[in-house]
């Protein structure tokens, strides 16, 4: 530590007119830290980026019970404050107040296991030595009393010369004993003593004699886990039970979704054509309904199975699970070069890229996280569903393959998901054995006890996504929605729209068609594909817009639509179609936190140059065979 | 029979350092030395792995890599090419 230790003098730290009191959030990983964070936030949290720096951290307000609120910072979770991860810096730096931006904290929550005390306890040393008024919260006392564990937290309070809570936040017990610790006088630490922070074994052995003052018992080992352990990572079982849930999470995704989507769907169509009649015959009427309407709605559908795929990997990660499911799946990823590790982000990316590159934070190793964050884009994202469902409807009829268990657009929906995850390993492979090649890297993995997930965890997390999905249909999807009805309406001749083709959008659809004709399409597809640019489901609003405009599939409902685009396709433009999409980087959201991730230009993009040359050159041929 | 657990006996002494790579399901045994670089080192000292404690061997992903060890109340996943730079000893 860079010891500018006791420097703080202010020991009840007055918060200064017009500002909060900033209490940052310290723990090791699995410590119960953002359980914590969101027992005494609740929703009133936002997301954003320490300054310069690829780590992200949650803030929040907390009100106390004299009435004041104070912002919480949840910093990453650490074993120690050596600055030897980006993590580890980040969190040491905003606790010595040395990130521009961020207000050194007047106050730290150290959250520590209870039920592992002896190694958790080796993070207080560096954290008292800051000097900085800390609180020491002993999380999990409802595992730690049910494995017949105990601690004597005066005792421990004494020792640490700080005040010591023990909780158990998933219950929500003792969060109200945080609070009004957080609303009272902070004092700077001072503990009995303190060990040399750079040795580790001296650390450890600091924290056992501490452990010692104050009785603490250890609890008995988890029996749960270690039964569940028996099944899960049973060398035969483990590995079936890891399949089944991974079929069981795709198929609750596509069948079970389905019902929920129709059911928003109608509620989309009903409320359009209410608005279509009810409002006066005005130009944006025709604006309002053809290209909000339609447009934002078109992605709005996806939000029931987007929820869906949400709530399974939140369970599965909440419960403790997903760390044996990286453990099962570390020795075949370990064949392309990458680690057991990517499994988690990689699975999350058949949702969406998006929190699926954020979760690629787990992985220490900077080049395995590049490379897992270049393949996650071609995992079968949410957003390509409606542009495969669209198309292979409108050109592939059904027929049984397998009796009634497969059928042929099953069939063929199924080998998409395959195109995409081979171009993933492919990719992978590449990129380890040339540009991002590394040492194997070490595999270091803590395994969490097994727990129940909350309610409030899981409900927090989808509505975290869900209020993400909105924004980005209210802000990218609406304005890309917006400007090509306005640019399929321009310019007026006569004071009435021309015909599509001599639009603006016409035009910038017949100035690309040259370039891909090769592919079998045409200035239509062409619009589509621009205006995908932006997020791949919007082709679908387009081409909706498009032939709604056109007037030659009078409705936009998905029938019309696939009517529509066979006299624009032919079988082979269809298949270079689906396959351009199984390629193409088309996700503005995805290129921006690429971008954010790997903090430049750099990788989104090569990411985009490389996904774009393969989806043209994938397309071209399958017209060319077909 | 007895010329076979001598050989094992003797190569045990000659040789004492075995590592956790040669650890089975259930053995117990005490951790003696990290041959790692040191941030290697360091990060596994943090999760536990510190000389002296005892260590456990636990469940193996499918094919035997990697396991879990179970040391200073957590478990913690390594692949074989770490473990076979940490030396254990026999615990009594």
């Amino acid at each position: 530590m860079s010891g500018n230790g006791h420097c703080s003098p202010s020991s009840s730290a007055a918060p200064r007119a017009g500002q909060h009191r900033t209490v940052a959030l310290v723990g090791p990983p699995n410590a119960g830290k953002s359980t914590l964070f969101n027992a005494l936030t609740g929703l009133r949290q936002k997301v954003a980026n320490f300054p310069g720096v690829t780590v992200e951290h949650h803030s929040g307000l907390s009100r106390l019970p004299n009435g004041v609120e104070v912002e919480l910072v949840d910093l990453p979770g650490v074993y120690s404050l050596d600055p030897r991860t980006e993590d580890e810096r980040v969190t040491r730096d905003t606790l010595l107040g040395e990130v521009a931006g961020i207000r050194k904290p007047d106050a730290i929550l150290l959250i520590l296991d209870s039920t592992n005390l002896g190694r958790h306890l080796m993070l207080a040393a560096p954290v008292l030595a800051t000097g900085t008024p800390t609180i020491v919260v002993l999380n999990m006392a409802d595992d730690l009393a049910s494995r017949g564990g105990s601690v004597d937290t005066e005792k421990l309070a004494s020792q640490l010369g700080a005040p010591v809570v023990l909780i158990s936040a998933a219950k929500g017990e003792g969060v109200d004993t945080v609070r009004n610790f957080l609303a009272g006088q902070f004092a700077v630490p001072r503990p009995v003593e303190l060990p040399v922070l750079q040795d580790v074994p001296r650390c450890r052995q600091w924290s056992a004699k501490i452990g010692t003052q104050a009785q603490y018992r250890p609890p008995a080992p988890p029996l749960w886990t270690r039964r569940l352990d028996g099944l899960f990572l049973h060398s035969v079982a483990g590995p079936l039970v890891f399949l089944a849930l991974v079929v069981m999470v795709f198929q609750a995704m596509f069948s079970g979704a389905e019902p929920l989507m129709n059911g928003v769907e109608g509620m989309i169509a009903a409320s359009g054509a209410w608005l279509a009649k009810h409002l006066p015959d005005v130009w944006w009427r025709d604006l309002l309904v053809e290209g909000v309407w339609g447009g934002v709605g078109s992605v709005i559908v996806f939000l029931p199975q987007i929820l869906l795929l949400f709530l399974f990997i939140g369970l599965l990660e909440d419960s403790g699970y997903l760390a044996r499911a990286a453990l099962i799946a570390d020795r075949t990823m370990a064949k392309v070069g990458l680690q057991g590790k990517s499994f988690i982000p990689l699975l999350s990316a058949y949702a969406c890229a998006v929190p699926a590159i954020m979760a690629t934070r787990t992985i220490e190793n900077k080049r395995d996280r590049i490379a897992t964050i270049l393949i996650a884009p071609f995992m079968t994202c949410s957003a390509r569903l409606p542009v495969y469902t669209l198309i292979i409807a409108a050109f592939l009829p059904e027929k049984p393959l397998l009796g009634p268990l497969l059928g042929t657009r099953a069939a063929a929906m199924l080998g998409l998901y395959l195109l995409g995850f081979l171009a993933a390993v492919v990719t992978a492979r590449a990129l380890k054995s040339s540009i991002l090649k590394s040492d194997r890297t070490p595999f270091l993995l803590e395994m969490p006890p097994y727990r129940w997930p909350t309610l409030r965890g899981i409900g927090l997390r989808l509505y975290d996504r869900a209020i993400a999905f909105l924004k980005r249909a209210g802000t990218v999807i609406l304005t890309v929605a917006v400007l090509l009805w306005v640019l399929a309406h321009l310019p007026l001749k006569d004071g009435k729209a021309p015909p599509i083709e001599n639009s603006l959008a016409g035009t910038v659809g017949r100035t690309v068609e040259p370039l891909i004709e090769p592919l079998g399409f045409n200035w239509k597809i062409g619009i589509g594909l621009i205006t995908s640019l932006a997020a791949r489901e919007v082709i679908v609003g387009t081409l909706g817009t498009i032939y709604g405009i056109e007037g030659d599939a009078a409705n936009e409902d998905s029938v019309g639509l696939q009517k529509a685009l066979q006299k624009d396709l032919d079988l082979g433009g269809a298949i270079a179609l689906l396959i351009f999409f199984a390629f193409a980087m088309q996700c503005m959201s995805t290129l921006a936190v690429v971008r954010r991730e790997t903090g430049g230009w750099k990788w989104p993009i090569l990411q985009f140059s490389y996904m774009s040359f393969l989806a043209y050159v994938g397309a071209a041929i399958a017209n060319r065979l077909v | 029979m007895l010329q076979l657990s001598f050989n094992k006996m003797h190569h045990r002494r000659t040789s004492h350092s075995r590592t956790l790579a040669e650890m089975h399901e259930g053995e117990e045994a005490i951790l003696d030395q990290l041959d790692l670089p040191d941030d290697m080192s360091r990060r596994l000292m943090e999760m536990g792995f510190l000389p002296g404690h005892v260590i456990a061997a636990g469940r193996c992903a499918p094919g035997g890599c990697p396991q879990v060890f179970r040391v200073d109340g957590s478990e913690v996943a390594l692949r074989k090419e770490t473990a076979k730079h940490v030396k254990i000893r026999h615990s009594k």
